[in-house]
């Protein structure tokens, strides 16, 4: 079977600056991979790169055995929260209608079928009592939810999702891990950027330590250890290590 | 005064051909700019519309110089090759040096708005050809518009029109979100050329009847102004239109009015008071509605806690109905003055939740006794059961210590919907007593 992602030599430069730098990475169907690293490591830039969303100075993206354009289209994308004006005049319903407008192409307005699609999804993430609320009127963790039920409206096999533990409270978080779960076991992957250490190796199946380079990557209990940790985090990693080495105890015994 | 009306009939008649061009370019316009202003607001893109509508200039000015004479077909292509000339311009400038793009625009702005006006000189010192109208492209004036000038300008608006329509979905992620749209396989790039195509249509369509210095403010204003009715793009869209129409139709009949004066300035100055208007008194929004809002809150309030005072005296002398409630004896329980609680307890008697029983034996206002009606003692009931419930709740619930409960419990008792209050009630298994000791009505009493 082929990788769901794959990706080769992948090399991303700002300015003169290598943010990644020969990325080697595959994955495979039905997991849930977590991507960590410290700050400015490039988990961002990754997925953007993954989507086609930056030029790369070299390397390739393959998405199912694919390249290209019509490849990225079978991908879903969960951008960070902070990234659109919460303002903006639509409703909760009209954003997960967006999921939509891909498979519906240019000429075609989402009909009757696709919106109760969106109701579905809406349901999926338990936010149908908010189909009408302007977006602006919703808490962090329901906003976090919308996305999350435009990403289901996409219907693709691989998600991509940025930060979605970003700002959430821990109802949501436990709420969103949730439904990622369901999504995993009807087989689809879900590659996720990750900051939260303390909770990474709970939630993942797969991990991917990143800093410009892929550190280590596989199964969360052989990826998630001291050694990797300190290799990925450098010298930055102080208190987190003591979190984390509990966290290594705790599953251990 | 004889010559307002003459003028006004004369206007609204639409009778006199130039009166018939000027408001037909200044509701085209009107159409155009809300349609394309309300993408340029939610977009924050303001900036950029008012470096694009200076940018122009130049190309206007080009467009003349090509074969001298207005023709509006050589103008529309030279604005719209300076526009992007400058819109290029400001993207090399931030892609290539440490400007940001806000000192970029505000530099591209200016000086391609200082060699359009020395063209434009330039080109009237020459005096040749037919340049009718060539002047007033600075402050706009909507007479000097001509039948092919209409004609160009109802086939750019219905086309912008018609695009918008077709493409709406796609210019609405884009809008919104625009890495999701890319990653969703929309040609966001070809979407962003067009978009910058029809708002420099836009921007043309108003440069004669609004002048180059406010086109700006016909893209924004109409649509701030719907923004602040509504929350759909679609109905902004619609509002913004109308509110970009009325204030050409209105503005263009003020200049006519003023004989010869720019219509430029009244427009926006229109549409500028439409957007007060608005601000004033938008019902979602509007900053009166929200002021009279909380005044309302804060009396219902008032009268609220009045009532559940009345029944937490009446429960302090173990519910007696031989005990009197005077008003005076009401005001020293409340710690108000006896003017305040005087005139809550009108209140109240008007809204017929209590009575001022006259004192038999005085007839001095402060001794009438206080008495709740049915309706009264219901409310108070309830009021009082939604503050108890509360208040255990953030006790057992929330881990507050007994003696805070009740500050938070005060405020949220006005707040509490009957079927939250159901709820706390069954999650804390219909409890019959507060943190302090004393009895919670149960709903069936609360009724009663």
């Amino acid at each position: 079977m082929k990788p769901v992602l794959e990706t080769h030599d992948l090399t991303v430069i700002y300015s003169r600056k290598p943010v990644l730098y020969g990325v080697d990475l595959t994955v495979h169907a039905g997991s849930i991979v977590g991507l960590l690293g410290p700050n400015g490591a490039g988990k961002s830039t990754f997925i953007k790169a993954c989507m086609g969303l930056i030029p790369l100075e070299s390397g390739w993206v393959e998405l199912f055995g694919q390249r290209g354009r019509k490849a990225i289209r079978r991908a879903g994308y969960v951008p960070q929260r902070e990234s659109v004006d919460w303002d903006f005049p639509v409703n909760a319903l009209d954003v997960v209608l967006m999921g939509r407008y891909g498979k519906l192409g240019l000429f075609r307005r989402p009909g009757k079928a696709d919106r109760e699609m969106a109701m579905d999804c809406l349901r999926m993430v338990n936010m149908e009592a908010y189909a009408d609320r302007q977006i602006a009127a919703l808490s962090g963790g329901q906003q976090q939810r919308i996305f999350l039920a435009r990403a289901l409206a996409q219907e693709t096999d691989l998600y991509f999702l940025d930060e979605p533990f970003v700002g959430v409270d821990a109802a949501t978080e436990a709420a969103i891990i949730t439904i990622l779960r369901k999504m995993r076991d009807q087989g689809k992957t879900l590659i996720v950027v990750h900051h939260d250490l303390t909770t990474a190796a709970q939630y993942f199946d797969q991990l991917v330590l990143l800093n410009m380079r892929v550190i280590a990557s596989g199964p969360t209990q052989e990826v998630f250890t001291e050694e990797n940790l300190h290799r990925a985090y450098g010298g930055r990693l102080t208190l987190l290590t003591q979190a984390a080495s509990e966290r290594i105890q705790q599953r251990s015994s | 005064m004889e010559v307002f009306w003459d003028q006004t009939l004369r206007f609204f008649s639409f009778g006199d051909p130039i009166v018939r061009v000027a408001v037909a370019g200044c509701l085209l316009l009107g159409l155009a700019c809300g349609l394309m202003g309300s993408f340029i607001m939610v977009r924050r893109l303001s900036l950029f519309g008012d470096t694009l509508s200076h940018a122009v200039l130049p190309g206007v000015a080009m467009g003349f110089i090509w074969n001298l004479s207005k023709d509006p077909v050589a103008i529309l292509i030279g604005a719209v090759l300076a526009g992007y000339l400058g819109v290029m311009l400001v993207r090399w400038l931030t892609a290539t040096t440490r400007l940001k793009e806000d000192a970029a625009m505000g530099m591209v702005l200016a000086g391609f708005y200082g060699l359009g006006v020395c063209l434009l000189t330039f080109v009237q010192r020459q005096a040749v050809g037919d340049m009718a109208g060539l002047d007033k492209m600075l402050f706009g004036q909507a007479s000097a518009l001509t039948g092919t000038d209409i004609q160009v300008l109802a086939v750019v608006s219905g086309v912008a029109l018609a695009l918008v329509a077709v493409f709406y979905k796609e210019f609405l992620v884009i809008s919104f979100n625009e890495t999701f749209a890319r990653v969703s396989g929309i040609p966001v790039r070809w979407f962003n050329g067009l978009f910058f195509l029809l708002l420099s249509f836009a921007i043309v369509a108003s440069l004669q009847a609004v002048g180059v210095v406010l086109v700006s403010a016909m893209l924004i204003t109409p649509a701030a102004t719907a923004y602040m009715l509504t929350d759909r793009m679609h109905r902004l869209i619609g509002l913004a239109c109308v509110f970009g129409m009325l204030a050409g139709l209105i503005g263009c009949y003020l200049s006519f009015l003023g004989a010869g004066l720019p219509t430029g300035p009244f427009i926006v100055l229109v549409s500028s008071l439409g957007f007060i208007a608005a601000w004033f008194f938008s019902p979602r929004y509007g900053w009166v509605l929200e002021k009279l809002r909380r005044i309302s809150r804060r009396r219902r309030m008032a009268l609220e806690n009045t009532l559940a005072s009345i029944y937490r005296f009446r429960e302090g002398e173990g519910h007696a109905e031989t005990v009197a409630l005077s008003l005076l004896g009401l005001s020293r329980h409340r710690n108000e003055s006896l003017e305040e609680v005087e005139s809550r307890l009108k209140r109240l008697q008007a809204e017929g939740f209590a009575k001022l029983v006259p004192s038999p034996r005085t007839a001095a206002l402060e001794h009438c006794q206080v008495v709740l009606t049915a309706k009264g003692a219901r409310r108070a009931r309830t009021l009082i059961r939604n503050h108890r419930l509360w208040e255990l709740y953030l006790n057992r619930a929330a881990d507050y210590a007994d003696d805070h409960v009740h500050d938070d419990a005060e405020l949220m008792e006005h707040y509490l919907s009957e079927g939250l209050v159901d709820r706390l009630d069954q999650r804390l298994d219909y409890p019959r007593v507060d943190p302090h000791g004393r009895t919670i009505p149960s709903k069936e009493e609360a009724r009663q």
